[in-house]
């Protein structure tokens, strides 16, 4: 009975990576795509997607729920790109100038929200997705505006014809898949960018040590109970301003690790979906907006992308048309969100009436 | 150690609350290695003193203390409990502060780890230290061997009995090297009754070792089992303070309790017969968080008002809040003969059941509209009172001029001060908010009325008020009353019965002319049995 009781307990805990391993298995045949194509595919996008998604970890651990401000890092990265295109500085140097740039800009900006989402607490999620919403109209303002105009820009190719302002689409020619062509290995049919691979490890470690350290059990401990954390002498609103600057500088590099493999960038759009995408992967790996593992990220990114591959093939021999697969895309990508949301809220409350259960009288 | 100069000194400390006084003059030592048994009703002024003793903000934003607190000879003013905590207190509160998802061991050195340095340190300081796990447990077991319990270290809090998790805050008060004073606030409220002795045992064991110890129970047998020494607080002052040895818990409750003044029986002398039983309450269970009742059975008469009393947090307030469906609750209660649905309020309003809640502004008011709207509000919702029918009942309008009628009918007859029936309620003070509570009920005209805590936060002029107005009721229209308050002297002035709840469950029902010993040795959860068979006789 109790047996019974476990499996079901497994899956509530993890329907939403039930589901969509079902749905994606669903998909793979009528895509007509090999399996070879699609781990050459995975190969990929884990290399572009994995750091962004990492970047959750930290303030998930500080119990402030999933970091949709992690967009702010995204726009410091982007800046530091443009800037290392406009300078020349091409290869990994670029990327290096890029993240230099990127760094105090993130900090900043990690900072800001911290303190803003300490005025905010219990409300962390929406207030982040909303003050991204704000920045990005600072953002805008700079580098349509500003850039050119008041700061300076030496080459012309990347201004709007006007004089000032970054063009709507950036070509990033110069570091293009740098890091990822650093270190190539061929495994089979496989290439593999063992560079950028090593940096996810890097980050890997880095998250495990942290773990370890006097500001993770910290951060651990703020992120389980605030008011007692408080009153054993941690200094709460400083811990959790710690954890969405790191969130934040590591959302910045991983944006330029995005963009590299990309080639290219939308000035005015890149990260516009970079949390969504980063936060979707996460659930769909099984994390919560409580708890979150490395094992979630790299399931989730898995998982979420294969959708990704094959949703427009499989909608295009289906039903001809791709655009039926796309329109699967985003809506199962808002639909992973809700649904986890919905159910982490579900089983708070099951978990709630769990633990009262001893005061409820035997009459029950 | 100098066992003759005293570790800890209270000196005439008083404290008021907006001229409020809540401790008046209060004095008492304590020796390194003595545990001072602190006993006290609700209200009387222990956690005031503890929160005095610890440094607590809130006294200083109140206009701070008079009388001085000495350690070790030497005044001390702490302004924050870290002071305190460096000042050598440590403090175990009623409500665990472990974090759950953290093990024994993690929460004993909470904020105090064990770490190693690394070469971060030179950079970002000292937090991104690595943390020394085995020195971790090994200082963790230190402090529970010091306790002299068995804990496992590494079991998180959240899988533990409530027992273990008492005895993992203790040991993280006592982890600290500096602690000398250690505070207990109800420490065994959680706890069943062998583990209750296992910490008693183990505060023993720490006593020997020097520690001083401030053991604030209702138990009162524990007390007396503990205890080096009884200070008895009533009404804020210090009314006792004597050695443990010789003192029964009979003693301890009636100073407890006791009043210089006597209560004036509203009834005295006067003949009461009652009807049937008609509310009969079987194994009832609400869980209701902070007044949990567990199992309680009893049975109201037609025609009577029948108190219930008992310490905070007993569950005296879960009665009538899960008989009327405010929070999930279980068992059966028949009224009338019929089984009462439970988690329904609007069938048990239908009934003929009412209800003036303790929480007067949360639930008993809709404190933005008028005074109308608020005593018509529940008869108009449940009864359909004071709606016109329009179009052949297609429509119904409200019945304005019947409100005010209703409205002004009341405000004569409670008295209640206000500029007009269109005052917001909100703007009323707090006696005459109750009354517009009361009035709601009342224009239900229910044949049973729940009363919770009638004359909390009001004046006292008000208070008697509002009990003269119960009483009338009662009599001029036969309602029977069920009024549940913490103070006992209001139940006796006007209860025909009292019933003393503890632990969840009725300790006893005796007459409102029983001594106050028997109440106090009711709410201490004494002899419950004993006085269980009193109750029925």
């Amino acid at each position: 009975m109790s047996g019974k009781k476990s499996l079901g307990r497994f899956f509530t805990e993890n329907a939403v990576v039930i589901i969509f391993l079902l749905i994606t298995i669903a998909a793979i045949p009528p895509s007509g795509f090999s399996i070879q194509y699609i781990v050459q595919e995975m190969i990929t996008r884990l290399g572009r997607n994995s750091f962004l998604v990492l970047a959750l970890l930290l303030p998930i651990y500080a119990g402030m729920g999933l970091n949709f401000g992690m967009t702010l890092g995204a726009m410091s990265g982007q800046i530091g790109l443009i800037l290392a295109i406009n300078f020349n500085v091409t290869g990994v140097e670029g990327l290096v100038f890029a993240a230099l740039v990127g760094t105090p800009i993130s900090v900043l900006m990690g900072y800001v929200c911290g303190a803003v989402l300490n005025k905010a607490k219990g409300r962390e999620m929406v207030t982040g997705y909303i003050l991204a919403f704000f920045i990005n109209g600072i953002y805008q303002f700079l580098v349509l505006y500003m850039m050119g105009s008041v700061i300076p820009i030496r080459s012309p190719a990347i201004l709007l014809s006007r004089g000032y302002g970054i063009r709507n689409t950036l070509n990033l020619e110069g570091v293009r898949q740098s890091l990822d062509n650093a270190l190539l290995l061929r495994l089979g049919p496989f290439t593999v960018p063992i560079a950028t691979a090593l940096v996810i490890v890097a980050l890997c470690v880095f998250v495990v040590w942290f773990k370890k350290t006097k500001l993770g059990q910290d951060m651990r401990a703020v992120g389980h109970d605030m008011a007692v954390a408080e009153a054993a002498g941690v200094p709460v609103d400083r811990t959790r301003i710690i954890a969405i600057i790191i969130s934040t500088v590591l959302a910045c590099y991983g944006q330029i690790i995005f963009l590299q493999n990309m080639g290219n960038m939308a000035t005015y759009n890149a990260h516009d979906q970079t949390s969504f995408f980063a936060v979707a992967a996460i659930l769909v790996g099984g994390a919560s907006v409580k708890k979150a593992t490395i094992p979630n990220v790299f399931i989730g990114v898995i998982l979420l992308h294969v959708l990704f591959v094959v949703t427009p093939r499989a909608g295009q021999n289906l039903f001809g048309s791709a655009m039926i697969g796309e329109y699967f895309r985003q809506f199962i990508g808002y639909g992973v969100i809700a649904l986890s949301l919905v159910l982490y809220a579900w089983r708070a409350r099951k978990d709630a009436a769990r633990a009262r259960e001893g005061l409820r009288g035997a009459a029950a | 150690m100098g066992q003759d100069s005293p570790l800890l000194s209270i000196e005439h400390v008083s404290k008021e609350f907006y001229g409020n006084v809540v401790l008046h003059d209060v004095s008492f030592d304590l020796k390194a290695g003595e545990i001072l048994g602190l006993v006290g009703e609700n209200g009387a002024g222990k956690t005031t003193l503890m929160r005095i003793l610890f440094g607590m903000p809130v006294i200083a934003e109140t206009g701070g203390y008079k009388g001085r607190v000495l350690i070790d000879g030497a005044e001390v003013r702490f302004s924050s409990p870290f002071d305190a905590l460096d000042a050598g207190i440590g403090m175990v509160h009623q409500e665990f502060s472990l974090i759950p998802g953290f093990s024994t061991t993690e929460n004993i050195v909470l904020n105090r780890e064990s770490m190693r340095p690394t070469f971060l340190n030179e950079v970002f300081g000292d937090r991104m230290s690595v943390l020394d796990r085995p020195d971790m447990r090994r200082r963790a077991e230190g402090a529970i061997a010091k306790l002299g319990v068995k804990l496992d270290p590494d079991m998180l809090v959240s899988e533990m009995p409530v027992g273990h998790k008492q005895f993992t805050e203790i040991a993280r008060e006592i982890n600290r090297e500096k602690t000398r004073v250690l505070v207990l606030d109800e420490p065994t409220a959680v706890l069943t009754e062998s583990e209750a002795e296992v910490l008693l045992v183990a505060l023993r064991n720490l006593a020997k070792q020097g520690i001083a110890i401030i053991f604030i129970s209702h138990r009162l047998h524990e007390v007396v089992a503990v205890a080096d020494r009884i200070v008895v607080l009533r009404d804020g002052v210090a009314v006792k303070d004597t050695p443990a040895s010789g003192v029964s818990v009979r003693d301890i409750a009636s100073w407890m309790v006791g009043r210089s003044v006597q209560t004036d029986r509203v009834t005295e002398g006067e003949e009461r017969s009652f009807g049937e039983e008609f509310l009969i309450v079987e194994h009832l269970w609400v869980d209701m968080p902070g007044e949990t009742v567990r199992d309680v059975n009893l049975s109201v008469r037609k025609g009577e008002i029948f108190g219930i009393g008992g310490l905070a947090g007993q569950g005296k307030l879960g009665i009538p809040n899960g008989i009327m469906g405010l929070f999930p609750a279980g068992g059966s209660v028949s009224f009338h003969g019929k089984e009462a649905p439970l988690n329904d309020p609007r069938r048990v309003l239908e009934m003929g059941m009412a209800f003036v809640s303790e929480d007067r502004r949360g639930v008993g008011l809709l404190l933005d509209e008028s005074l109308e709207w608020n005593i018509a509000f529940t008869a108009m919702q449940i009864q359909g009172g004071y709606l016109k029918p329009l179009l052949g009942g297609l429509l119904k309008l409200r019945d304005e001029a019947g409100m005010r009628k209703l409205t002004e009918e009341y405000v004569a007859t409670l008295d209640i001060k206000c500029t007009s029936p269109a005052q917001k309620a909100k703007e009323l003070s707090g006696g005459n908010q109750q009354k517009v509570c009361l009035a709601k009920a009342f224009a239900l005209k229910p044949d049973l009325l729940f009363v919770s805590e009638p004359t909390r936060g009001i004046d006292v002029g008000a208070k008697k008020l509002v009990l003269d107005t119960l009483h009338k009721y009662n009599r001029d229209y036969g309602t029977t009353i069920v009024m549940v308050s913490s103070e006992l002297e209001e139940l006796r002035s006007i209860c025909d019965r009292i019933a003393i709840v503890d632990e969840g469950r009725i300790a006893g029902i005796l007459p409102p002319s029983a001594e106050l010993a028997e109440f106090g040795l009711l709410m201490s959860g004494e002899k419950a049995e004993e006085a269980k068979e009193a109750g029925r006789a």
